[in-house]
């Protein structure tokens, strides 16, 4: 080492980039990177000289028009008359609620079936084992296609209800009706409302906001009761009873503002033609609810065995010693570890979810793919400036998405000193 | 390597792109085939059957095409497009006439830079209900659940329809007409609703046809007609005049049957003119005089094209109503071939 660097430097010759180690690697990298930047200045150059041969050019303005077409459901306010912009906006919307609540209910089925697999019950492992194989294996596309058919031809019309020897009838107390439609469910109503605040950006529901703000100032009440329950702990060694507390701190003041609201629940009736009031989710929003959750918590089972499997049998052994139940085990010992190896593939599995959501289009979900990037494109032709935007906004959530999970990540990752 | 062959693919996809907008008509006489954009299946409009053959009045013009240019009329490639691909299709050169029971509307015209040939069937858009529902009129929709064909006018007439006369309805979108239909049977909505034309053929392909029917109130106007890239106006040209020979033929008298008799050459100057006996049309056109001729022959005037597609003896049954000739009170209206 020491005789490398008392050698005369020898004087740089351009040939050197590619004869000498020490700069072949950077030189050919160089290059690399230029003919990359070369490349794609060609194909933006191309696209340009394209759309110009073709007439168009390049302009988001159509975001700013008259969409005028409907969308339903829409979860902030929108009407035919909105901008393409805003139906975007409505559609990102649905795309994110049907992802979120995919992504739980995967989770859960994943979970269940991934420990159930690990079962020592042989009926219940294999019944995992089939549900596993049959929905990794066939495409989500198919799963989604058969449950919107499924709720489209199996379930009753509305027209079944009527008369006065409807074939068919609401369940659960006749709050629930279950339609080829979708399916009705009742909503919380308030008799004696707060209103609403409007702004450009749609109406908040006053309601709502106090009965978050009572749930928030619940929480934090009961924070400070296990608080004091743990320094009476610490000091006198007895743990006060704080379960009464935190269910009267809980229970009490959101059934005084529920009342004083005049909470109650509207229930869905026919009326026309169909059902109204109520909340009625929809065929295509089951059909692809459900078609992703199955088929992806296949997939997150398979992730929960693998990362259950790898923790070592003495770890379970070492909890039975200590004379903790198998579910106290399986909670408190082998879950949270399994969990490190769970979530990176977790994140990848979320991912998918959010993108395998513009499937809907082949149930007709409205969701971000069928509005900005089907509807709108189709009204006013800005194919490429919509697509673009598309993806990235798809590129974004991903982002985001992977970028939470990385946080929740690094906080349940062994702690290595 | 892969990112060279990756390469070349994207410059040939782009260049093939840069061509096709060169001449259109040196193109498709270059390539020996006519590339034509029709819907993947709406009985009498086109329609492949079970030997795999397009049948229709949209799948007629095109042929009309071909035979004037190509000199063949089986010289055509039809290529299925759906209501969201198909401005995609005919804007990237991969077709070179959309005849796709289009409307004829401004933004398409001027801002999707699109010329239109004209009108090859004058529609409006309706409603079709099972009987059952015991709705008489459009007005008794409201609170509808309404199946509709994704990318089309339509969505945007139902929208303003049903806001004008502060009614409320549940869209459902469907990508294809299949889908329309199987959803409509099922139950899953009350109404479809689309061209008039388009209902009464997806009526005829029912089991039950006279469950169904299809509501008098028609809320737009809907002129369909073929169409091609703006900016090519020897294409275009080509276009609007085989649309104009085939409902000229009808007015003139000229059928399949007698146009080989008087193209030798009649007394009246103007079947002249368009037979290719007086006059050289067709050289005008950037063709040979017997273009409209081979068009004639191949498909039939527009009135023969329409009776053997849509006509009251075929199971659709469309009267011939505002798409007669002007001579017999309708709106069709041929430009003087002179």
């Amino acid at each position: 080492m020491a005789m490398k660097s008392a050698a005369p430097r020898e004087p740089f010759h351009l040939s050197m980039l590619f004869n000498d180690t020490r700069y072949r690697a950077r030189s050919i990298q160089v290059i690399a990177f230029i003919m990359l930047v070369l490349a794609a200045a060609w194909l933006v150059d191309n696209t340009v000289h394209n759309l110009a041969a073709l007439g168009k050019n390049f302009s988001f303005g159509f975001l700013w028009s008259t969409a005028g077409y409907d969308i339903s459901p829409h979860a902030i306010e929108y009407s035919s008359t909105s901008s393409h912009a805003r139906a975007a906006v409505v559609g990102l919307l649905n795309t994110l609620i049907v992802a979120a609540m995919a992504c739980v209910t995967a989770t859960v089925l994943g979970v269940l079936a991934g420990v159930l697999r690990l079962s020592n019950n042989w009926i219940v492992a294999r019944l995992m084992t089939v549900y596993v194989e049959s929905f990794r294996n066939v495409p989500a596309l198919l799963w989604i296609v058969v449950v919107a058919a499924i709720m489209s031809q199996a379930m009753p019309t509305p027209s079944a209800f009527r008369g006065d020897n409807p074939t068919a009838s609401m369940i659960l107390w006749d709050s629930v009706a279950v339609t080829n439609r979708g399916i009705y469910l009742p909503v919380p109503d308030f008799s004696r409302s707060l209103g609403q605040l409007n702004s450009a950006f749609g109406a908040l529901d006053l309601n709502y906001a106090a009965v978050l703000c009572v749930l928030a100032i619940s929480v934090l009440a009961r924070r400070s009761l296990v608080e004091r329950a743990q320094r009476v702990q610490s000091a006198s060694g007895e743990r006060p009873a704080t379960w009464w507390k935190s269910l009267l701190v809980f229970a009490l003041p959101m059934i005084t503002l529920l009342y004083a609201l005049g909470f109650h629940l509207e229930y869905p009736a026919l009326k026309g033609l169909n059902f109204s009031g109520g909340l009625l989710l929809r065929n295509s929003f089951i059909a692809l609810w459900i078609g992703l959750s199955v088929y992806s918590g296949a997939f997150i089972a398979e992730n929960v065995r693998s990362g259950i499997l790898a923790i070592s049998r003495g770890q379970t052994e070492a909890a039975h010693a200590l004379g903790l139940s198998p579910r106290r085990t399986m909670r408190l010992v082998i879950l949270p570890q399994a969990l490190r190896i769970i979530v990176p593939p977790l994140i990848s599995q979320y991912l998918d979810i959010t993108k395998n959501t513009s499937l809907g289009l082949a149930v007709g979900y409205m969701d971000l793919r069928s509005t900005l990037g089907g509807i709108t494109i189709n009204q006013t032709g800005r194919e490429l400036e919509a697509m673009l935007l598309m993806m990235l906004i798809y590129v974004s959530i991903s982002l985001i998405i992977s970028g939470i999970m990385n946080v929740y990540n690094s906080r349940v990752r062994l702690q290595e000193r | 390597m892969k990112m060279t062959i990756a390469l070349a693919t994207l410059a040939a996809a782009t260049l093939t792109a840069g061509i096709a907008s060169a001449g259109t008509m040196a193109d498709v006489q270059a390539r020996g085939k006519l590339n034509c954009g029709v819907t993947g299946g709406q009985a009498g409009f086109s329609a492949p059957d079970a030997s795999g053959a397009w049948h229709g009045m949209d799948v007629d013009y095109c042929r009309a095409v071909a035979a004037a240019v190509l000199k063949d009329p089986n010289a055509v490639t039809f290529v299925p497009t759906t209501g969201q691909t198909r401005f995609t299709a005919l804007a990237s050169g991969e077709i070179d006439i959309l005849s796709r029971t289009t409307t004829w509307t401004f933004s398409r015209d001027v801002d999707l830079k699109f010329t239109f040939a004209g009108v090859n069937y004058y529609d409006g858009q309706a409603f079709m209900v099972p009987k059952s529902l015991g709705a008489k009129s459009a007005r008794d929709l409201n609170g509808a659940t309404v199946c509709i064909q994704t990318g089309t006018t339509t969505e945007l007439n139902l929208a303003e329809y049903f806001r004008k006369n502060n009614m409320k309805y549940d869209p459902v979108p469907v990508e294809n007409n299949g889908d329309v239909q199987q959803k409509y049977l099922a139950g899953a909505c009350d109404v479809i609703t689309s061209d008039g034309s388009d209902l009464a053929s997806t009526r005829s392909s029912f089991k039950d046809p006279q469950d169904h029917i299809i509501l008098p109130d028609v809320i737009s106007k809907e002129p369909l007609g073929p169409l091609v890239r703006q900016g090519d106006d020897q294409w275009a040209d080509v276009a609007r005049w085989t649309l104009n020979a085939l409902l000229a033929a009808e007015e003139l008298g000229i059928t399949s049957e007698n146009v080989e008799k008087l193209s030798a050459g009649t007394d009246n100057p103007e079947v002249n003119r368009l037979l290719g006996k007086e006059d050289k049309l067709g050289e005008m056109l950037g063709l040979d005089p017997a273009w409209a001729k081979r068009a004639i022959a191949s498909v039939g005037n527009y009135g023969e094209i329409f009776a053997r597609n849509v006509g009251d003896k075929t199971p659709i049954g469309l009267a011939r109503g505002q798409n007669a000739l002007w001579t017999q009170g309708g709106l069709m209206y041929p430009l003087p071939f002179r």
